[in-house]
């Protein structure tokens, strides 16, 4: 890694400062942002570490809605929400290993946005609300392709309002070196209709796949897909998969996540 | 340069680090610890995990500035000061769990982290535990015996596969 400053602020206020700075990053859990420095991949001048800031943290009930600071970490979702979102706590419970769920954070992951990461899903599948220091911003609005979210300079996620579903579940097909989800389909109920989301696939990131949410909206049954299919066009080809492998699991894994959730 | 301070195994201690300065790099180089290994570097191998607070993280993929005044929990902490081994060292050394040993500083933290919070696991669930150390002398299969045996249970119809 290239020489940096290191600063660790206790308050929002004093860390959205120290990111005013020219070169200067956030850092939360930092299991992706470290090994891409190590790479020399990113080589901030200054990094502002988002995880003494204790109002950036911890899983809170808000009526029909749970509430996830930012720097809370996988494993903290795993444990925390588990009672009132079990389908999202299962989601955190197998992202990376358990060291890398001891670090790494749900704000942390969803400002990364990697096209394979769990965490997209669940917040697109829960049509959930990313809450920053300056807006409140909706996740179809906020994943804005491979890397690429609608977060501005300086800007921070301090928490995410998920609305909590009927039923959901989360299947993921491991990529086993790197323990992303080569293809990963969440599936969430709601009284309004059925979401679907697929992580891992698409060359544009996370997606909802809408042909699958009609069918489902009116019979939440993996038969209710029979037929559907997600076009290959578009997919991710690459050395672990081709485009229409991942487009298959892409149907095989939202009828797993539906039977789970059934 | 900065001092950092920390407690390690139970004591105070300081050295420098730079902002860069790894966890790993840390107790390795700064505090002398050896013990915990730096296998890959990039976050998959495990060798490097020790506990933080007591929980367990990649040591190669913290900073150590940012855990400052933490409470650290490295491989030598784990045998007793007069160099008894813990139960799960010696079940380790009991069921043939190691060859080469560079994993099993990793292998033990991280299984010493799995007992902690779940003191009678199944198979599964140490497999599921340790996905993120990576051994490659062993086959796993002697690790997730000697994990069994460690924490209590019945190991007798695991069988054994390195030579006796």
């Amino acid at each position: 890694m290239y020489a940096f400053d290191f600063v660790k602020p206790a308050t929002l206020a004093d860390a959205v400062t120290a990111l005013g700075q020219d070169g200067a990053m956030p850092l939360s859990g930092g299991q992706t942002l470290l090994p891409t420095m190590k790479q020399r991949l990113n080589s901030p001048e200054t990094l502002v570490s988002l995880t003494g800031i204790t109002d950036l943290k911890g899983v809170r009930r808000e009526g029909d809605a749970l509430v996830i600071g930012a720097a809370t970490t996988h494993a903290e979702v795993a444990r925390d929400a588990a009672g009132d979102y079990p389908g999202l706590a299962a989601l955190a419970g197998q992202i990376g290993d358990p060291a890398v769920r001891s670090r790494g954070t749900l704000g942390g992951s969803i400002a990364n946005n990697d096209p394979s990461a769990c965490y997209p899903a669940a917040v697109l599948g829960s049509g959930a609300t990313i809450i920053t220091n300056m807006r409140e911003i909706s996740a179809g609005d906020f994943f804005q392709g491979m890397f690429a979210t609608a977060l501005e300079e300086g800007e921070i996620i301090t928490a995410i309002r998920f609305p909590i579903p009927e039923r959901s579940a989360y299947a993921k097909f491991h990529q086993p070196a790197s323990r992303f989800a080569l293809t990963g389909a969440f599936v969430a109920q709601y009284a309004g209709g059925v979401h679907v989301a697929i992580t891992g696939a698409s060359e544009s990131g996370v997606f909802r796949w809408s042909e699958a949410e009609a069918a489902l909206s009116g019979n939440f049954s993996p038969d209710a897909l029979n037929g559907l299919s997600v076009p290959a066009k578009g997919m991710i080809g690459d050395l672990h998969g081709t485009p229409e492998y991942r487009a298959h699991l892409a149907g095989v894994m939202t009828r797993r996540a539906v039977a789970a959730a059934s | 340069m900065n001092k950092i301070s920390m407690t390690v195994n139970g004591k105070s201690v300081s050295a420098d680090a730079e902002g860069r300065t790894l966890l790993s790099t840390y107790l390795r180089d700064g505090l002398g610890l050896t013990g915990t290994h730096v296998g890959c570097d990039t976050s998959q191998c495990g060798a490097c995990v020790v506990h933080v607070d007591g929980q367990v993280v990649k040591s190669c993929s913290v900073l150590a500035m940012d855990v400052a005044g933490a409470d650290i929990r490295t491989i030598e902490g784990v045998a007793a000061p007069d160099g008894t081994l813990s139960t799960l060292q010696q079940a380790f050394q009991d069921h043939h769990g190691l060859q080469c040993g560079f994993c099993t500083p990793g292998m033990i933290m991280s299984a010493a982290a799995l007992l902690e919070e779940n003191p009678k696991p199944s198979e599964a669930e140490i497999r599921h535990y340790l996905e993120g150390n990576i051994c490659r002398c062993t086959g796993y299969h002697n690790i997730i015996k000697a994990v069994m045996a460690a924490s209590g249970q019945d190991v007798s119809d695991m069988g054994t596969i390195a030579a006796e």
